[in-house]
This record gives structure tokens, sequence and C-alpha cells, in this order.
């Protein structure tokens, strides 16, 4: 059964991806890390869906529409807010603090 | 034999995974998130899911993926800033953290599966030779999520108008 | 379902909603088109008319016409739990009555308001809210249970509300609305009440099932019928103008005339005397509470007469008078005549929205009279009036005959129900003494209406002229318009007895026998109290003599010759004065329950409840508190994205640990 390496292999880029978040301060490159947690979770869909019913395919399938969806709105954000500031830190995204 | 294959796959991504959130460049992360991402695909083939591999490859390494590049280079961020990655302190929290977490969810993969809810030995094997590999997936996609699926298709449009709306300079 | 006519109930409520939906839409849209206003206003009341007529041959036509009530279910309205009330119509013998009244005398009104209303501005709105009124009073008669009655019951309230501040330009008549709002809220508050208590005691709302459940499930004389029927008849009391809710029907005459003969005079203020018979089993039911209905009604009878008695506007005293009757009819109910109240409320309704409209028909013609000499006097004051004989032969006739059949004279209508109702309270003397005094009382105030009613007579039609010099040549008849109903009222007012000739006079008893079948349950459960035909010629013959005794009184004893114009008019002196000022109810009024309400409303409710406790100690106490935490804690608000990942990163990680546990 490859349910357990799966597993863990999916546990291991879910720490990854939020490492990176952590890590990071590009904004797309924390984007990109985000876009790997996601894979983490497909992975665990995939696999779990071999012995639970094909509804964890279907579910990735969902997932990679909103993630679509995700990647075009947050980068048109990125590109928005890099008009402003010229830049793609979040060291400079600090506006939600009041002044 | 194939736990050996899935292993190599499974390693190719963790490492390449590791690489990208290293990399100073974020050309070079793109690139090697890409990789990750194919291992991941020869994964979902191994796990009998060839659909979403195609998906996979298809959506994530060649849509997504070719957009984030695109924004990288349309903003000429494909050289490494100063500051885009936190300095030690943030090192030893990012590790801190992620090796807690980790920690915390490796009893996951061990644990069993609750029989109740498990399908007998086989079943998903027999579905998909009966309809084969995208209609096994696209069944319940169209019967069960029909209304998921429909409020997706809205949803991708709401994102397409609102990338436009964000994007565009003047409307 | 029955398969014949019947079935098209639903066409009566539903013409009157359409005409108001449509007039509505023209009162908003192109309020100046006239011609088709009035068209609608008046077409769809003269169909629904029609559609009462068809249905009322039909229901007669029915193999067993004396069965249960026909009940057409059209949706489900509340359905909760054990409550289910259906938005049912009922057709039977006491809701045909009532339908055949509100529509065939509400066609005549709306006729007569097409001339009446002809230059005023708010026309097409007028006729929006005509129309609405009769929907509602269809939905009050039809309806086949409490809550479907209550919707009419509250939408003939808003009606009479926005009729009676029609214009509300004027101050005197927005308040004048607002005050019958709220009158008529504490009776419906009444209303309420009876309502939940019924359903806690019978387990439904419907007509039938709570007529049936009554008598076993509520004990007879029992504390709960008598709650429950007092309460009801605390809704009756305010949407009847009854003492102690009265007060707001005279004022009420700051609208229309012919409003003031549609719908407070004719049809809604009858709506208490409906619902009692209605619940003429449940009253049965609770001999105290029918005692109080009956003196109550006495005791209104007597005290709106006096009042009537030094009244100079004509509608006033036509206003007291109606809540006189309204007295009657509810010593009628009381005593357990449902067959005389309902009569008199049947000959009332004619007679008396024939003398609202004849009066509107006086005050159209004063009013245009002084209009032509920009005169700004009160066109309502009799002391403007006097010899309008001359000028307007055909109202001075048809008022004539309006008010012998107020006063009781035979033959007319009011004769036959109003004795009908001395007879019923003096035979029931015989078991109750206590019934004795009411029908002394309402004896004393059928003197008193009769005297009244002459004097109005007088004041207005006869004697000399009190108009003006210039005036006078513009002073006529009106418009066929305004006549015609009037003549059909007449009519009316004249032969409306036939429709209940006592036994006495070898009558059939008609709408006596027609009434059995829902009246009987109640009948059955009360004393029976027969009559020597000697005693009953005997009343006839005092009611008779009080009746010619009041009116050849108020001849001798008036002289319009001594009347002096209303600008002129001295004080009052004595009991007139108190009389004219209406025993000063209204201020005692003020004094007791308005003024001390405002101050607690004003004082301690507003400025120490609401201004400091609730305003002060838990508003601004709560943003204070908000302030302060926030005050305290905004140092972890750094603004850096990052650190709030980092943050909750941590909130997961103990998430997870929790959960892992």
């Amino acid at each position: 059964m490859l349910l357990s390496p799966a597993l863990a292999i999916s546990a291991v880029l879910f720490t990854l991806g939020v490492a990176g978040v952590l890590l990071r301060r590009n904004a797309i490159v924390i984007f990109m890390c985000v876009e790997l947690m996601l894979n983490a979770v497909n992975l665990t869909f995939v696999a779990l869906a071999q012995s639970l019913g094909l509804g964890g395919q279907v579910f990735v399938f969902f997932v990679m529409a909103v993630a679509a969806a995700e990647a075009a709105v947050g980068l048109a954000i990125i590109l928005a807010v890099y008009r402003h500031k010229q830049s793609v830190s979040l060291q400079n995204m600090n506006l939600l603090k009041d002044g | 034999m194939t736990l050996t294959v899935f292993w190599i796959f499974g390693v190719i991504a963790m490492g390449s995974g590791l690489l990208c959130i290293t990399r100073k460049n974020p050309i070079a992360s793109a690139l090697w998130l890409v990789v990750t991402l194919f291992a991941l695909a020869a994964l979902f083939v191994l796990l009998d899911a060839q659909f979403i591999a195609v998906l996979q490859v298809l959506v994530y390494a060649g849509a997504i993926m070719v957009l984030f590049l695109f924004v990288i280079m349309l903003l000429n961020l494909g050289r490494p800033g100063p500051t885009d990655i936190k300095g030690p302190l943030g090192l030893l929290g990012a590790t801190v953290l992620a090796g807690a977490l980790l920690l915390l969810l490796r009893p996951l993969g061990e644990a069993p599966l609750p029989a109740g809810i498990q399908l007998p030995p086989g079943t998903v094997a027999t579905l998909q030779q009966q309809r084969g590999m995208v209609g096994s997936v696209a069944t319940p996609l169209f019967d069960t999520y029909l209304v998921p699926f429909e409020i997706a298709s809205v949803l991708l449009l709401a994102a397409i108008v609102g990338a436009v709306v964000l994007a565009k300079r003047k409307l | 379902m029955t398969g014949t006519t019947v079935d098209l109930i639903w066409l009566a409520p539903a013409l009157a909603l359409l005409g108001f939906v449509l007039n509505g839409t023209l009162a908003l849209a192109r309020p100046t088109a006239k011609t088709l206003v009035s068209t609608i206003g008046a077409g769809v009341l003269l169909a629904a008319f029609g559609v009462a007529i068809a249905v009322f041959s039909a229901f007669t036509g029915l193999h067993a016409p004396t069965e249960a009530p026909v009940v057409f279910r059209y949706w489900s309205w509340i359905p909760v739990g054990t409550l289910q009330v259906d938005f049912a119509l009922q057709v039977d013998q006491l809701s045909l009555v009532m339908l055949l009244v509100v529509t065939g005398v509400g066609s005549l009104i709306h006729l007569f308001s097409i001339g009446y209303m002809k230059d005023d501005p708010g026309y097409a709105r007028y006729f929006a809210y005509l129309n609405l009124f009769v929907f509602f009073m269809l939905v009050l008669v039809l309806g086949a249970s409490f809550p479907v009655m209550f919707v009419g019951w509250e939408g003939v309230g808003l009606c009479s509300y926005l009729l009676i501040g029609f214009w509300f330009t004027e101050e005197v008549n927005a308040n004048a609305g607002r005050k019958a709002f709220i009158m008529n809220r504490i009776g419906d508050f009444g209303f309420m009440v009876a309502m939940f208590m019924i359903f806690w005691s019978t387990g439904s709302l419907d007509f039938d099932t709570v007529f049936a459940h009554a008598p076993t499930a509520l004990t007879a004389g029992g504390t709960a019928i008598t709650v429950i029927t007092l309460f009801l008849f605390l809704g009756c009391t305010g949407k009847s103008a009854q003492i102690p809710l009265y007060t707001w029907l005279p004022d009420a005459m700051a609208g229309p005339t012919p409003v003031s003969a549609l719908i407070h005079a004719a049809t809604m203020v009858t709506a208490g005397v409906y619902l009692v018979a209605r619940c003429n089993l449940l009253f049965a039911l609770a001999p105290v509470s029918s005692a109080v209905v009956a003196g109550v009604g006495a005791l209104t009878a007597l005290f709106a007469a006096t009042i009537a008695l030094q009244q100079w506007d004509i509608k006033k005293v036509l206003a007291y008078s109606t809540i006189s009757q309204l007295g009657y009819m509810f010593l009628a109910v009381g005593t357990g005549a449902m067959t005389a109240g309902m009569f008199h409320l049947v000959t009332h309704a004619c007679f008396k929205a024939l003398l609202f409209l004849g009066s509107g028909s006086v005050i159209f013609a004063l009013h245009r009279a002084y209009h032509h000499t920009h005169s700004h006097e009160d066109a309502q004051d009799m002391r403007n009036m006097g010899g309008l004989a001359r000028y307007m032969p055909w109202t001075t006739a048809l008022m004539w005959i309006a008010t012998l059949a107020i006063a009781g004279i035979p033959p007319f209508s009011g004769f036959f129900s109003k004795d009908e109702i001395l007879t019923a309270a003096f035979a029931r003397g015989s078991v109750e003494p206590i019934w004795l005094v009411f029908w002394g009382l309402s004896l004393v105030a059928a003197l008193l209406t009769a005297f009244y009613m002459t004097r109005l007579m007088i004041y207005t039609f006869h004697g000399p002229n009190r108009t003006g010099e210039r005036e006078q040549t513009h002073l006529h008849e009106a418009p066929w318009i305004l006549t015609g109903p009037l003549v059909v009222l007449g009519v009316l007012s004249a032969a409306g007895g036939l429709l209940n000739v006592p036994e006495l006079y070898h009558g059939g008893e008609w709408l006596h026998h027609w009434l059995e079948p829902v009246t009987q349950p109640g009948a059955a459960l009360r004393p029976e109290a027969p009559l020597a035909s000697g005693t009953e010629w005997m009343l006839v013959g005092v009611a008779v003599a009080v009746a010619v005794i009041g009116i050849v009184g108020a001849w001798q004893l008036l002289k319009p010759e001594r009347l002096v114009p209303a600008r002129n008019a001295p004080e009052e002196r004595g009991l007139a004065r108190i009389l004219r000022n209406k025993w000063y109810v209204d201020e005692i009024y003020d004094a007791l329950i308005v003024r001390p309400l405002v101050w607690f409303s004003r004082v301690v409710l507003w400025q120490e409840i609401d201004q400091r406790v609730i305003d002060g100690a838990a508003v601004n106490g709560a943003a204070r508190g908000a302030r302060a935490l926030g005050w305290a804690n905004r140092w972890i608000q750094s603004g850096q994205v990052g650190t709030y990942v980092a943050v909750f990163v941590v909130g997961v990680l103990l998430i997870l640990w929790r959960a892992m546990g």
C-alpha cells in the first residue's frame, strides 16, 4: 500500500510550504509556497481516494479550480500593489497598521 | 517495485520543494516548484489517479506556474532582492515552527483508517475499469457534485473579472 | 366547494382589492383621471354587490341551507405545530347578511362619493382607500376563523385611520385619525388576548371548531369563558365605539362625510355587533359577560344620546346618535336577541347612511354657497343652517324619513328593529330583573333620540335661514348623483322593517328564521323569556308614545327663530354647557390617562431609563469598554503580515496539539 508513504510525503511538503511562508518576504514566492501547501493536500486527497472512494479525486479538481482563481486574483493584487509601492516585499506592506 | 518508484518521486518532490523555498532568485524558486509539481503528477499516476495527474501537468505546471513566471518577469523581479529571505532569527523561527508542525503531523500517516468508512479493496479499481479513467471522476463530478461544480464556474468567472479590474490601470 | 355560484364568494373581496390596486396605481400615476377612477371605484363595488346577490340566491337554493356553514379553504396561512390557520372564507346566513349590507350600502355611498368628492385633489386616493376598506370589511365578515377576521378587523381600522385623516394637511384631522387608531389599539389588544385564550382552551381558532368544542372545553359561566368574552367585548368597545372607548368616533367626523356614512355609521363600527353575534355561543356560555355587554350597550345608548342633545355640528349629532344606536345593538346581542341586534344593524345601516349622506348633501350645498361668496363660515354648524327645506326639498323629505325611522315611528324600519330590542330586554327582565334597568335606560334613550333628531331637523331644515343674505341665492338641491343614492336609501329606510315583521303583526319574521342556524346554538343555552301578547302590545304602545313625545316635545320646546348664527352665538350655561362639552369625558381621559402616561414616558422612560440607563450605561458603556480594550491591546497590531502569519501558525499548531492530544 502506498498510503503511508504518500501521507508522509504530503506532510513534509505541507511543512515545507509553511516554512516557506514564514521564511520568505517576497509576496510572489509566498504565493508559490501556498500553492505547495495546496498540492500537499491534493496528494492526501488522491492517496485516500484509493480506499475511500473517488470523491477525493473530485475534490482535487475543485482545489485546482480554486487555486487557479486564487492565482489570477492574487497575482493581480500583487501587480496593483507593485504599481503603488514599486516593491513586492511584505516589509513594505504594512498599511494594516494605522500610521 | 512500485514502492521504490514512489519513494524516488517522493524524494524528488520533497527535495525540489526544499530548493523552491530556499532559492533567492524567484525564477529559480518557481522552476523548482514546477519540478515538484511534475513529481507530484508522477505520484498521482502511481496512486491510480491518471486523470488528475494529467490535469496537474496541464493546469498547475502548465497554466498557473506560467502565470507566476509571467508576473515575475513582468515586474522585472528576476534577480534576488536584498530582503527576500529573512535573517537568521527568521530562519530559526521558521525551522522551529516547521519542525513542530512536522512532529505533530507525523502520527496522522500511521493512524489506521477507521474500518467503517473504507471501501472494500478493489472497488476503485473496478470502477475505473468500468467507466474509464475520466469517466470515474466525471460521474460523481456531474452527479453528486453538480452544484459545487457550477459554483466553481461562477467563482472562476468572478476571479477573471476581479483580476481584470485589479490589474488594469484605468477602466 | 359546493359546485354552485356560492363558490364565487372570493370574487367579492377580490373585486374590491382589484379596485384598490387600480385606483391606488392611478392615484400615484394619473390622479387627474377622475372618470376612470369613478368607473373603477364604483364599478367594482356594484360588481361585488352583484356577486353578493348571486351568492345569496345560490345559497338559498342549496339543498340544505340550514346546515353547517360553507367554508372555503384557500391556502394554509399559519401552520405552526398544533396551530393551523388557513386563509378561509365562510358563507353562512350571518355573513351573507353582512355581505349584502356592506356591498349594498357601500355601492350607494361610492356613487354618492362620485358627486361629493368630485372637486377634491385627492379623488383617486380617496377611492383607493374606500375600495381597500370594502376589501378588508369583506374579509372581516367572511373570514372563517378569528385570525382571518382579525386581518379584516385591523385592515378596516387602518382604512378608517387613513380616511379620517384624509385631509391630513390640517393637524386636527390628522390628530383625529391618530386618536381613532390608538383607541382601536386598546380594543385590538382585547381581541388578541381573547384569541390567545380561545386557542389555549379549545386548541383551534376556526369558528366551526371553536364553537363545536366550546361547550365541552369551557364550563358555562366559568372564569375562562367570562374572561374570554370580556376581552372580546373590549375589542368590540374599541371598534364599535362603546363606553369607555367611544371618544374617537365623534372626532372621526373629520373625514369626508361619505366616509362617516360608510365606515363610521353603516359598516365598520358594527363589526363589534357582528363579532358578538358570530360568537353568540361563547356569550351564551358567559351570562356575566352578556350582562356586561347589555349594560354597557344600554348605558352607552343613553349617555351618547344626552351628548347629542347639545351638539351644533350636524355630523357630531349624527356621530353621537350612531354611538347611541350601536348601544342598542349591544343591548340586543347582550340580551341574547341576536336577530334583533342584526336587524337593527341592517336598518341602522340604511337610515344612518341616509342621515349622513343627507347631511353630506346639506354640507355640500352650504359649502358651495360659502365658496361662492368666499366666506369662511362653518358649513357643518346647524346654527348656520335653518329653513333649508325651501332650497332642498328632496333632501328634507328623505331626511325626515330617516328621522322617523331612527325615532321609531311605525311603520318605518327603525320602529320594528328598535321595538324588538326593547321587547327582548323587557322580556329578559322577567327572568333577571337587572334587564328592567337596561330597558328603562334604553327607553329614556329612545325619548332623547326622537328629541335630538327632531332638533336636528328643525334647526337644519325649518325656521328662518341663517346662512347669510348673499349665500341664500346659491343654496339649491345637490345634483342627482348625490340625491339618487339618497332616494334608494330612503326606500330602504322606510320599508326595511319588512325584513322581520314580528308575529305580533302576523309577520313572517323572515330574518329571524334565516339567522336561526347561526343563533340557535347560543339561544338554546339561554333562559326562555316568553311574553304575553298583551304585554307586547303595551310595550309597543310605550315605545311609540315615547317617540311621539320626543318629536312633539322638540317641536314645541325648540325655537329656531331665536337661534343666531354660529359666529355670534352666546356661550351656553349650566347643563347645556356640560352636554356641549360632552360631559368633559375627553378632558377627564386627558387628565387621568394621557397626561400621566406622557409624563411617565417622558420623564421616567425617556430621560431616566432610556437616556441614563440604556444609552448611558449599556450602549456608551459597551463602547467605552471596547475602546479601553483596544487601547490596551493595540501593540499586537504591528501591521507586519509576516508577524501575523507566524502568530497564525503558532495558533494552528496549538489547535493541532490539542486535537492530537
